[in-house]
């Protein structure tokens, strides 16, 4: 038991390892001027993409849910904050207004995290999916109507358009439909996201490693077994799915303090998006954070390396898409690769046994 | 995992520094050629707007190129792919940055612009959208717009609806997902109130809906609608005048800049248009020398007949060899000194060009030309005065 | 009353449009128990077969269809084949989904490629107007008609060859325990790989009737519509044949009376918020067995 827990801690201690050890290095490749601009630009996104991964990973690996819609939560801290920073960009200073910005884009997404999980656990597998997909969906196409103005009787708010609000010429159109909110203020940085990432890794590491992350996997391997023990499933499913939506709305913040407009498209928020977080967690290995860590870093330069082959970029990102699924997935593959290049300890295999 | 991501990492590694090595390659200045980049969607379901804008800054480059060239230098060209999003704007941005560019023509879309005009003010680099038509796209002084802006575009729509008594009853269709449709919408509704006609009917559509538009068109037919306002693009808006058709509902159908482009959908039943009016700066089938070769050179090199977003991509790298030639830029010059230049250039400089004979900058970025009103008489743009 | 059944025929024209094309995902996604996300780009594939074939013979379109049917099938024997058996007994059934996803990236890309981006107008395949009712205030267009006429045949026609033949029979074994039925001596490739023709073809037919009632063609014409056609398979229960087509109609009826009297603007989200209302009241879904539990 003992052993067990020192690998544990040592497992942990690698990935933190890895996330500061990158950070070093870019960070010293930029300081030296060694870093090109697209690289430098691409370095925030990989930190939130990261921190999403991590989420859904807690979802779809720990808790064993299989959910489609998770930028919805990402747009929910998207949104929320932004619309705080927004609003108080000109009464608050820089960092207590960003720290705030993250309580208020949590809390957001942990709220609704909390709703959507109520109906959503109560059903399984496909449908589930399907469920998650939906309310995604809806979340998007509700923010996509909202219009809420600020002047100096007060907030108001319209599900129509920004003609209904009847707002004084002084007033402010913060969010303003599908043209979302502009101007948000851009504070998100590199150090940032690592912080960001660095905690979600703690928060979810943590977990899995505790009683009650014990209790979620029993859930997740059966759960009418661990039902039979004396385990409140309700209780864990709905606890893993909070803290999963929490750490998306957390990616959310960042997103929406990087990029100046921020619209609740498809591009950014639909199930297109939320399917792209889930190859991340696939090709990471399902239950492995650290490898969700890899993979969104991987894939998300993958497209932005390949800009070189122009128009046929994405073509060939769908094939390389295609080969690493069977490369690192087909059993026979893994069969052929196991006699050829030896032994090797495959995480998903420890992680279903 | 481990070999795994020993193997892509080791991959990942190695093109990364070919990517960061190609980005010092690039930041040898002092060459003799002028660096132009334009960003668009050239991936996903807006490409046809981003690619149509690629293409003729394209065409616009080579042709300049064989007449010599800007002030003597040849031009370089670049595009590169925002796949409509604007995070990914800002990377195409940085890509073309690395690789040295001087003046970017882009971002095609609203959004996209918006983002990545907040990176060329911090750079201080001249930006031209051909086709951003947000407000906020020229807000920095460094960004100037070819077409018209949304609010623009949705007064004089309102203008042009009243002064020539066109109905009296106005039913709207927009896109609720898109910036562009959302932003006329507003602004034409704002300018209604108070006009000779009244809006009976305004129905919205999303990108992730827009295959049925039966309730929209069924809503304005029963309000009495006798003109709908199409404040789109001709993609979905050929769908509606089809489905227009097969309902029997036959009003007047009202567009913008954004229609353009329906005549020359391929396969399409052009009778289905008749009697379209719109408001565009641009008709590929005009009969001017420029436009005439414009769309010739266009269709023999991408094989499509080019849009307004082509027009006013092809403009915009005109505009620049007029600027650059009015200050006197050489290549040689930095990034931030070439758009110190241009900016000045803008406000004092007269374009004439595919989508307006007298162009003219204010200093606030925005063009200053009339909407051309036409209307489409057998499959073809007459003008509609 | 007369507005509201007009409304009514426009969903009904809407819904099949969606339960033809949840037939074919059904067949897949029941049987093989795998998400296709690529079946809505083999509809978009089966338009632009049809298109261009058409086009070339000028306007004859049976042979057009002919040809997309039959190449269809070729692709979606090809794509099991190639992409998602090598991943069949993975160890998650994620891995087959994701790859699924790289070939609908794979496939939109490359008509990207070959047809460019802009759209092109379809010529309706069915030249039948439809009825007309009530003075003629009332229409139901003919692509409707033979859309549901069709849907109803292929639906019969799936019924009596899973009930009642040896392959169909497979099928179900498969749908049922892939390694019980190969221990019954059942080719459990061979059984998937029919499926998986039998479901593109489909989705040739679901194409060319896609486009007739909304003429308008892109590369990413059948991403839309094929996860609209997912949500109603799930509606009506996975694994149901009749529930697919009753999930589409539903989900079409919905969509539009939804647009007419609650909002244009909301409808997606009202759309969704029903499909999450009736897996609450109903978990499997309208025609969905219910899940045996064990322990």
């Amino acid at each position: 038991m003992k052993l067990t827990m020192n690998k544990k801690t040592k497992d942990n201690l690698i990935t933190y390892g890895i996330v500061v050890v990158a950070f070093a290095v870019f960070q010293l490749l930029a300081v030296t001027g060694n870093l090109s601009s697209h690289m430098k630009g691409l370095l925030v996104p990989m930190t939130y993409y990261a921190v999403i991964a991590v989420a859904l990973n807690l979802c779809v690996g720990i808790l064993g849910e299989l959910s489609i819609g998770h930028c919805g939560f990402m747009c929910i801290g998207a949104f929320t904050s932004a619309f705080f920073s927004k609003v108080t960009e000109e009464s608050l200073p820089t960092a207590p207004r960003f720290i705030l910005a993250f309580v208020i884009g949590i809390a957001f997404a942990a709220l609704f995290g909390f709703l959507i999980g109520i109906p959503v656990l109560r059903l399984k597998g496909d449908y589930l999916a399907i469920v998650t997909l939906a309310f995604g969906e809806i979340i998007k196409n509700v923010i996509n109507a909202f219009y809420i103005g600020v002047d100096s009787k007060g907030v108001h708010f319209s599900l129509k358009n920004a003609m209904e609000l009847g707002m004084e010429p002084d007033g402010q159109l913060i969010v303003n439909g599908a043209m979302g909110i502009t101007g948000t203020p851009h504070n998100s940085s590199f150090t940032v996201g690592i912080i960001v990432l660095l905690l979600a890794l703690f928060v979810v590491q943590n977990l899995v490693n505790s009683r009650d992350g014990r209790a979620i996997m029993a859930v997740r391997d059966n759960y009418i077994a661990a039902e039979a023990t004396g385990i409140n499933v309700t209780r864990y499913k709905m606890m893993a799915f909070i803290i999963s939506a929490a750490i998306a709305g957390a990616a959310g913040v960042l997103f929406s303090h990087n990029i100046t407009t921020l619209t609740a498209s498809s591009q950014y928020f639909g199930y297109n998006a939320s399917i792209m977080i889930l190859v991340y967690v696939v090709l990471g290995g399902i239950g492995n954070i650290r490898g969700s860590v890899i993979a969104a870093c991987i894939l998300y330069l993958l497209p932005e390396l390949l800009r070189g082959f122009n128009t046929y970029r994405m073509l060939i990102y769908s094939i390389v898409l295609i080969v690493m699924m069977i490369y690192s997935w087909s059993p026979k593959v893994l069969e052929w690769r196991k006699r050829t290049l030896g032994n090797i300890n495959f995480p998903w295999k420890k992680q279903r046994a | 995992m481990k070999k795994f991501s020993k193997v892509v990492s080791l991959a990942m590694a190695s093109m990364m520094a070919v990517s960061m090595l190609a980005g010092c390659g690039a930041q040898g200045s002092g060459s003799n050629t002028f660096k132009i980049g334009a960003i668009g969607p050239l991936t996903g379901g807006a490409a046809a707007y981003g690619l149509a804008v690629c293409n003729a800054a394209e065409l616009a480059v080579e042709e300049i190129n064989a007449a010599g060239g800007i002030n003597g230098y040849q031009i370089e060209y670049k595009k590169e792919d925002d796949e409509l999003n604007a995070e990914k704007s800002v990377n195409a941005y940085n890509t073309l940055k690395d690789w040295g560019m001087q003046v970017l023509v882009g971002s095609t879309t609203s959004a996209c612009s918006i983002a990545v005009s907040e990176n060329t003010k911090a750079d201080n680099m001249f930006q031209l959208t051909p086709s951003g038509s947000a407000e906020d796209c020229v807000k920095y002084d460094n960004a100037f717009r070819v077409c018209f802006s949304d609010p623009n575009q949705g007064i004089a729509s309102a203008q042009y609806i009243s002064d020539n008594n066109l109905a009296t009853k106005v039913g709207i269709i927009y896109d609720s997902s898109d910036v562009y449709s959302s932003g006329i919408y507003q602004k034409f509704t704002e300018e209604a109130a108070g006009k000779n006609f009244e809006i009976v009917s305004a129905e919205a559509f999303t990108q992730d809906n827009n295959t049925d538009f039966s309730v929209q068109l069924q809503k304005a037919k029963d309000a009495g609608a006798d003109l709908v306002f199409l404040p789109i693009y001709y993609k979905d808006a050929s769908l509606i005048l089809t489905q227009a058709n097969t309902m029997g509902y036959a009003p007047t159908f009202f567009g913008v800049d954004g229609l353009d482009g329906i005549l020359t959908v391929e396969n399409f039943d052009v009778s289905l248009a008749e009697g379209v009016m719109l408001l565009t700066p641009f008709a590929a089938d005009a009969k001017d020398d420029l436009t005439v070769n414009f769309v010739a050179k266009y269709q023999e090199k991408y094989g499509e007949i080019p849009n307004q977003f082509a027009a006013d991509a092809y403009d915009a790298v005109y505009i620049i060899k007029k600027a650059m030639e009015a200050k006197n830029v050489t290549p040689d010059m930095s990034v931030s000194d070439i758009c110190e230049a241009l900016k000045g250039a803008m406000t004092e400089i007269e374009a004439s060009g595919l989508t307006s004979a007298k162009m003219t900058w204010a200093a606030n970025g925005e063009p200053n030309k009339e909407p051309k009103a036409v209307v489409i008489k057998n499959g073809a743009y007459v003008s509609a005065q | 009353m007369s507005s509201f059944l007009t409304y009514l025929i426009s969903g009904l024209s809407l819904g099949s449009i969606y339960a033809i094309i949840a037939l074919g995902y059904t067949m897949v996604y029941g049987i093989a128990k795998m998400l296709n996300f690529a079946h809505g780009d083999f509809i978009m594939v089966g338009c632009y077969i049809i298109f261009t074939v058409s086009g070339a013979l000028s306007g004859n379109s049976i042979v057009g269809i002919l040809v997309a049917i039959v190449l269809c099938t070729l692709l979606g024997i090809t794509t099991e084949f190639v992409a998602y058996r090598p991943l069949r007994g993975a160890a998650s059934p994620l891995a087959v989904l994701i790859t699924a996803i790289g070939v609908s990236y794979f496939l939109e890309n490359l008509a990207l490629l070959i047809f460019g981006a802009d759209i092109k107008s379809f010529t309706s395949v069915i030249k039948w107007e439809g009825l007309t009712f009530a003075g003629g205030d009332l229409r139901i267009q003919g692509v409707t008609i033979v859309t549901i006429a069709i849907s109803v045949i292929v639906l019969i026609v799936l019924q009596l060859f899973i009930k009642k033949t040896r392959q169909g029979q497979a099928m179900l074994a498969v749908a049922e325990d892939k390694g019980a039925a190969a221990l019954m001596g059942i080719n459990v490739n061979k059984t998937i790989m029919l499926t998986f023709a039998i479901g593109s073809a489909l989705a040739a037919i679901a194409g060319a009737l896609l486009c007739s009632a909304y003429p308008s063609l892109s590369p990413y014409t059948g991403a839309m519509p094929g996860i609209k056609a997912f949500v109603a398979a799930v509606l009506g229960g996975i694994g149901s044949i009749p529930g697919a087509m009753i999930g589409g109609l539903v989900l079409g009826i919905v969509e539009i009376l939804s647009k007419t009297y609650i909002s244009s603007q909301l409808s997606d989200a009202i759309v969704f918020g029903i499909l999450v209302v009736v897996l609450l009241v109903k978990p499997t879904g309208i025609l969905g067995k219910k899940i045996q539990e064990k322990v």
